[in-house]
């Protein structure tokens, strides 16, 4: 009886613990499902192990893109220990490269969430201090710091916050309506139905607004060599954009253009990145913006720029072909969108200056010239793109 | 709004709201196509490709082989027909020829930005409702419920092109085209799901209404932007391209008659070399068949350089191609046309 009540109680637990797994891989499950999944436990019972697992999974994976990690934890937690020696080696640092296949990456998020995260050897009484210190300036420290002298530790902690960050354009009307107290048209319809209700009396005026709506966005983002570390970051901002609004579209360009949004739409941002090294040839190559953009013009820009698009362009004007046409083809897609937004990682220096051909080239043709090199540039970026910009004007001086 | 207009000819019985009738006269017969006022007695489809071809070309549309096999299972499975392709490709013509060949109306839904279900659809006639209103008024004891029955029928139904295809007022179910998809917005889209795989549509005060045979859905698209999946994933899909040399000189014979067979080989000959250089818009169909009678229209028996600098603009619609296309370089091509004729 009592053993019995103890094998029970060490299930709870085990049940607990593995939720807690799967919650630290990124699973949304909050702690009344681990009352569920006893409870489902407990109806199908422990004699069927396959029968113990659909029911655990029926509880705890609320998603399609969650299965892989929940089969994945599944095994490692309740089979097979050896697994764990496995998960030990994904943690181990990788020779920096190409994304690896996102079967690969899994076990080494599952490991990072199984295993208590490494703790700096403490300096023993003044511990707990330097732990609320760190927590705190370590936030705004990264804030500020550019990504391309980032350690891998505080790349892990930047992605994290730019998986949650969102980019707000200014919505502008378009011609649907909707209905709306202060509205300017007479909504007929619906003045008519509150006459009938009430009795064919004569009640006030429906009105209708034109809806508001944030326009397409298409993102240009260059990966060429000198932009690999930027790149790899924006990323992971452009996946966490790409889910968050429609009428996104993202394409990458180095020596040739790849349009990456199919891949950026999968929910998860591991398997969503390696989708998108396996698509992009040209990563960290040389850069060719004209004949890039020029591409994007005859192919693309037609398809994406319709209804008042906003372009971004993230590079840093470096261009092999020393500018060669590229002013041409800027101009053009000046012309093809509502507004285009220049990311310039190279902003950063105080003493920027236009000399570059390529960077000559494309200034007099944006509507903005930001720059893109930490989290706070980031976040401003929402606040600049929401303010009225001279269209046009003044850039070059600037420069 | 359903306000009428002063085309009303015809009166009606001499009932009392007489200009409301009339608008609604004016309004119905304003939206419907101009081919419905022929009496239709609708052919059979076709049993096959070849009868596909056949029938097209009937109708001056001479098409390739895997577009008539498109529009044959587009007929045969009672699917939408999806057709992408460059401006003046020929893809609005082909719900035109399949209307004729078939001797059924054309419906036309051009669509646009903010396209709703009251321009698409249908839309309540307002104004006719509110004198109902007053006259129910008129004549004292209006019951609430009654009065909401009476207003929202039929009568005071307004068709528009969707509602038309598929409950269509002489029983021929006829060829809906629904012209440019890509320039309505994304709400549409959604809404066409509906039409589109059940072919019913659904009036809140009415109930749903459902097409008894379904009409040949003809949807045409310029890839101004992508249309969902979920959309596509219901049609049958066809890429317009740009027709071969054979093809496109058969077009211009057939719809150009006026131009000698040589003008128009030089013609085809020059446009299918325009179409391999890198040009913003290559030149479609509809562009060599407006060169080929504007040179007709010039009395030109043959293309010599200076004329075709002057016509450019009847091919070239952006001014960095018209600029491309230098004197040396109009007069290669030229050249290269006419050496193909020898």
């Amino acid at each position: 009886m009592t053993a019995a009540r103890a094998a029970q109680a060490h299930l709870a637990d085990n049940v607990l613990y593995f939720v807690r797994v799967l919650r630290a891989a990124g699973l949304p499950v909050g702690p009344a499902k681990v009352i569920d999944a006893l409870a489902a436990i407990e109806a199908v019972g422990l004699d069927n192990r396959s029968d113990f697992r659909e029911a655990l999974a029926a509880v705890l994976v609320s998603r399609r893109e969650h299965l892989p990690i929940f089969e994945q934890a599944f095994d490692m937690f309740w089979r097979n220990p050896r697994l764990l020696e496995k998960m030990i080696a994904a943690l181990l640092p990788r020779i920096q490269g190409r994304v690896s296949d996102p079967a690969d990456d899994l076990p080494a998020r599952l490991a990072q969430a199984m295993l208590p995260p490494p703790r700096t050897v403490p300096d023993d009484a003044q511990e707990t201090d330097l732990d609320a210190a760190l927590s705190f300036s370590s936030r705004e420290v990264l804030q500020h710091k550019d990504f391309a002298t980032m350690t891998v530790d505080e790349l892990a902690e930047v992605k994290a916050l730019l998986r949650k960050m969102s980019l707000p354009l200014p919505a502008q009307r378009v011609r649907r309506t909707i209905a709306a107290s202060r509205g300017r048209a007479i909504d007929l319809r619906a003045t008519l139905r509150a006459s009938v209700g009430a009795g064919g009396a004569l009640t006030p005026l429906h009105f209708r607004a034109r809806r508001r709506r944030p326009p397409p966005l298409c993102v240009l983002c260059d990966v060429s060599g000198s932009m690999d570390r930027y790149a790899r970051m924006l990323l992971h901002f452009l996946h966490a954009v790409t889910n968050d609004r429609h009428r996104v579209q993202v394409l990458t360009f180095g020596t040739r253009l790849t349009n990456i949004t199919r891949h950026l739409r999968h929910r998860d941002v591991d398997v969503a990145l390696a989708r998108v090294s396996g698509a992009v040839e040209d990563w960290a190559g040389g850069t060719r913006i004209g004949t890039c953009l020029m591409e994007f013009n005859r192919k693309w820009s037609r398809r994406l720029l319709g209804q008042n698009a906003v372009v971004l362009l993230i590079s840093d004007g470096l261009d092999a072909d020393a500018g060669e046409g590229l002013a041409f083809e800027a101009e053009r897609l000046a012309k093809s969108c509502a507004r285009l937004v220049w990311l310039n990682p190279l902003l950063r220096y105080a003493g920027f200056e236009a000399r570059p051909a390529g960077i000559r080239a494309l200034l007099p043709h944006v509507d903005d010239f930001l720059p893109v090199h930490n989290v706070e540039t980031l976040t401003d970026l929402a606040h600049a793109l929401a303010h009225p910009r001279q269209r046009r004007a003044g850039i070059t001086a600037a420069a | 709004m359903a306000t009428g207009g002063p085309r009303a000819a015809r009166s009606l019985s001499g009932r009392k709201p007489r200009c409301v009738h009339r608008a609604v006269e004016s309004r119905t017969h304003a939206s419907r196509a101009p081919t419905v006022k022929q009496q239709h007695t609708p052919a059979q489809p076709p049993s096959n490709v070849d009868a596909t071809l056949a029938l097209l070309e009937q109708h001056d549309y001479v098409a390739e082989r895997r577009l008539a096999t498109a529009v044959f299972l587009a007929l045969k499975l009672q699917r939408p027909l999806f057709l992408e392709g460059e401006a003046g490709v020929g893809k609005t013509e082909i719900a035109k020829v399949l209307a004729a060949g078939l001797a059924r109306p054309l419906v036309r839904l051009q669509c646009y930005e903010g396209l709703d279900t009251a321009g698409a659809v249908y839309e309540w006639n307002y104004p006719r409702q509110m004198i109902e209103i007053r006259l129910a008024e008129a004549a004292g004891g209006v019951e609430r419920g009654e009065l909401s029955h009476d207003i929202f029928t039929t009568r005071f139904l307004l068709r528009r092109p969707l509602l038309q295809a598929l409950s269509p007022e002489d029983g021929a179910p006829p060829v809906l085209l629904i012209d440019e998809l890509d320039r309505a917005d994304e709400p549409f889209e959604a809404y066409l799901l509906e039409v589109l795989s059940d072919y019913q549509v659904t009036i809140p005060e009415l109930g749903t209404i459902r097409a008894h045979t379904p009409p040949v859905v003809v949807i045409t698209s310029n890839r101004t932007r992508e249309i969902h999946d979920a959309i596509k994933r219901r049609c049958l899909y066809h890429w317009v391209d740009y027709p071969d040399a054979a093809r496109e000189l058969a077009i211009v014979a057939r719809k150009c008659p006026a131009a000698s067979a040589s003008l128009a080989r030089e013609v085809v000959a020059f446009t299918q070399r325009l179409r391999t250089l890198d040009l913003f818009k290559s030149p479609g169909i509809a562009e060599t068949l407006d060169w080929a009678e504007a040179l007709v229209a010039l009395d030109r028996i043959t293309l010599d350089p200076q004329t075709v600098a002057d016509t450019l603009g009847a091919l070239l619609k952006y001014q960095d191609d018209v600029a491309a296309i230098t004197p040396d370089v109009a007069a290669r091509l030229v050249r290269e046309a006419q050496a193909e004729q020898a």
